[in-house]
């Protein structure tokens, strides 16, 4: 579990993160949605441990992360794993130099045995017969999987992704969304997504927290949002035509 | 005061190079490569160049000698001097900012806007020392490039000096071997040390602190090489004072 107490983060001028104080559990897709400038991607740098937060407290299962020494933060950041939008594999590797990557730094394991995990984590995720191609050689959906693989393979308590599905066509997005959720409650980890899809808020979305102008507007469930009356979430989950129309039918349904 | 930031910057990056280092077998497989990269992938440049500025060299000299009194081993000497106090290990260098430089910042560079860097950091590794420290022991082996560039330049100096009819080779090889100071090589490597240390360096930094795209790994590149070379230029003069001074 994941507690975040009033952090406030700013960059000069730019004050981005104003109080957000919130609580990601274990086993649940947690979702934090907002406009583009909301400040999602600072939060999640944030709780990543790659911005200092200015003012609050991140705590990971009962550690404080501005209170731990370095050893125990380098320690900690082993126990994350990170999805992130452009994937960010290492051009120069394989598929299997990707996810091996983690296990070879941190482990004292065999070659095998890093082979065997490896094969494990791709199959996990339906990845199967790309081994031995180069992040160039492969579509983005499987870049995407592969990028799943890496942040798993070392059996992560707490799993970041940001915009997971983005760039992806409808189908292949909604079975990324669908296997982040099931290693989700599978390992159960702590999972917090960035996104501002609203499928993946439908399909996924445990727990969502909505930020608007660096504040925490509102938070609940996938089935909370589209009951709520919260201006600012209703203009953003009902921007699109298609969310519009689902809206007018449930209310004529409701009717 | 942007410079002086840059300074400052610059100064923790390099502390940071050194600390929490990465396990050996994965550093020294990166040590490998970058030795093939920066050094061995270099030398057909730096051969090239060298044999024609050692020729240029002794090509200008002969044509400035008019005076029949001025020994024609003058050329020799004057290609010997040359290659190894400047051309080897400065005007090599510069080259080497050039295409060692934008090679290193443009490939730091795309991994900090492909978001390479940041999955290092979250999965606790210290990307400086993954990636700048293979290129700093890589870029220790560049005195071999000089040594090999001085040797070039100056038998290109001997092929344009003998065969272009302006000395004989024993004069040639006699201004090679006159007064002859071997501090001088000595000077050439501590220059060629110092200027590696800052071809692996400086470019490292532009391309690590990049903010941006596609279009500001070009413009990193090109400040990288700018600045590599200017803080050579500079550091010549430095210990051209010191040492022979």
């Amino acid at each position: 579990m994941i507690e975040v107490q009033n952090l406030h983060k700013s960059f000069g001028e730019s004050h981005v993160l104003k109080g957000i104080s919130s609580t990601f559990e274990k086993g649940k897709t947690n979702l934090i949605i907002g406009q583009s400038g909301s400040g999602k991607t600072v939060f999640i740098k944030c709780l990543l441990g790659l911005f200092k937060p200015d003012e609050g407290t991140i705590s990971y299962d009962g550690r404080i992360y501005s209170e731990l020494g370095p050893r125990e933060r380098s320690d900690l950041r082993q126990e994350m794993g990170m999805v992130f939008q452009g994937s960010a594999l290492f051009d120069s590797m394989t598929v299997e130099g990707n996810v091996m990557f983690p296990l070879d730094m941190f482990t004292k394991q065999s070659k095998s045995e890093m082979l065997d995990r490896v094969n494990f984590v791709l199959k996990r995720v339906n990845l199967v017969d790309a081994n031995h191609k180069y992040p160039s050689e492969i579509s983005g959906g499987m870049k995407k999987r592969v990028a799943i693989a890496r942040a798993i393979v070392m059996n992560p308590k707490y799993l970041f992704c940001d915009e997971p599905n983005s760039g992806l066509d409808p189908k292949t997005a909604i079975l990324i969304d669908n296997l982040i959720q099931e290693i989700t409650q599978e390992y159960d980890i702590t999972t917090v997504i960035n996104s501002h899809d609203m499928n993946s808020v439908m399909e996924i979305g445990e727990k969502i927290i909505f930020l608007k102008d660096g504040f925490k507007e509102w938070e609940g469930s996938n089935k909370e949002i589209f009951k709520t009356d919260n201006a600012a979430v209703t203009n953003f989950v009902y921007s699109s035509e298609l969310f519009k129309k689902v809206r007018q039918m449930y209310i004529e349904e409701r009717n | 005061m942007n410079y002086v930031t840059s300074i400052g910057s610059y100064s923790i990056m390099i502390r940071d190079v050194f600390r929490k280092p990465t396990k050996w077998p994965i550093m020294k497989s990166l040590i490998l490569k970058e030795i093939d990269e920066l050094i061995y992938g270099s030398m057909g440049i730096i051969i090239f160049i060298s044999f024609f500025i050692g020729g240029v060299v002794a090509i200008q000299t002969a044509l400035n000698i008019s005076n029949p009194l001025i020994p024609r081993n003058l050329i020799g000497f004057a290609t010997r001097q040359s290659v190894i106090l400047e051309f080897a290990p400065t005007f090599t260098s510069i080259i080497m900012a050039g295409k060692v430089g934008s090679y290193i910042t443009s490939s730091i560079g795309t991994m900090r806007v492909t978001e390479q860097i940041d999955a290092l950091e979250v999965m606790g590794v210290n990307s400086l020392n993954y990636l700048v420290f293979p290129k700093i022991i890589a870029m220790f082996f560049y005195p071999f490039v000089v040594a090999i560039a001085m040797y070039i330049g100056i038998f290109g100096g001997w092929i344009a000096g003998v065969f272009g009819g302006f000395s004989s080779s024993a004069d040639f090889v006699e201004g090679l071997q006159l007064d002859f100071i071997p501090f001088h090589v000595t000077y050439s490597f501590i220059k060629s040390v110092v200027f590696a240390f800052i071809i692996a360096t400086v470019p490292s930094y532009h391309g690590y602190f990049m903010k941006g795209g596609a279009l500001e790994v070009g413009k990193a590149s090109t400040t990288a090489f700018v600045w590599t070379s200017v803080v050579i230029i500079i550091l010549n003069y430095i210990l051209t004072q010191l040492l022979l001074g």
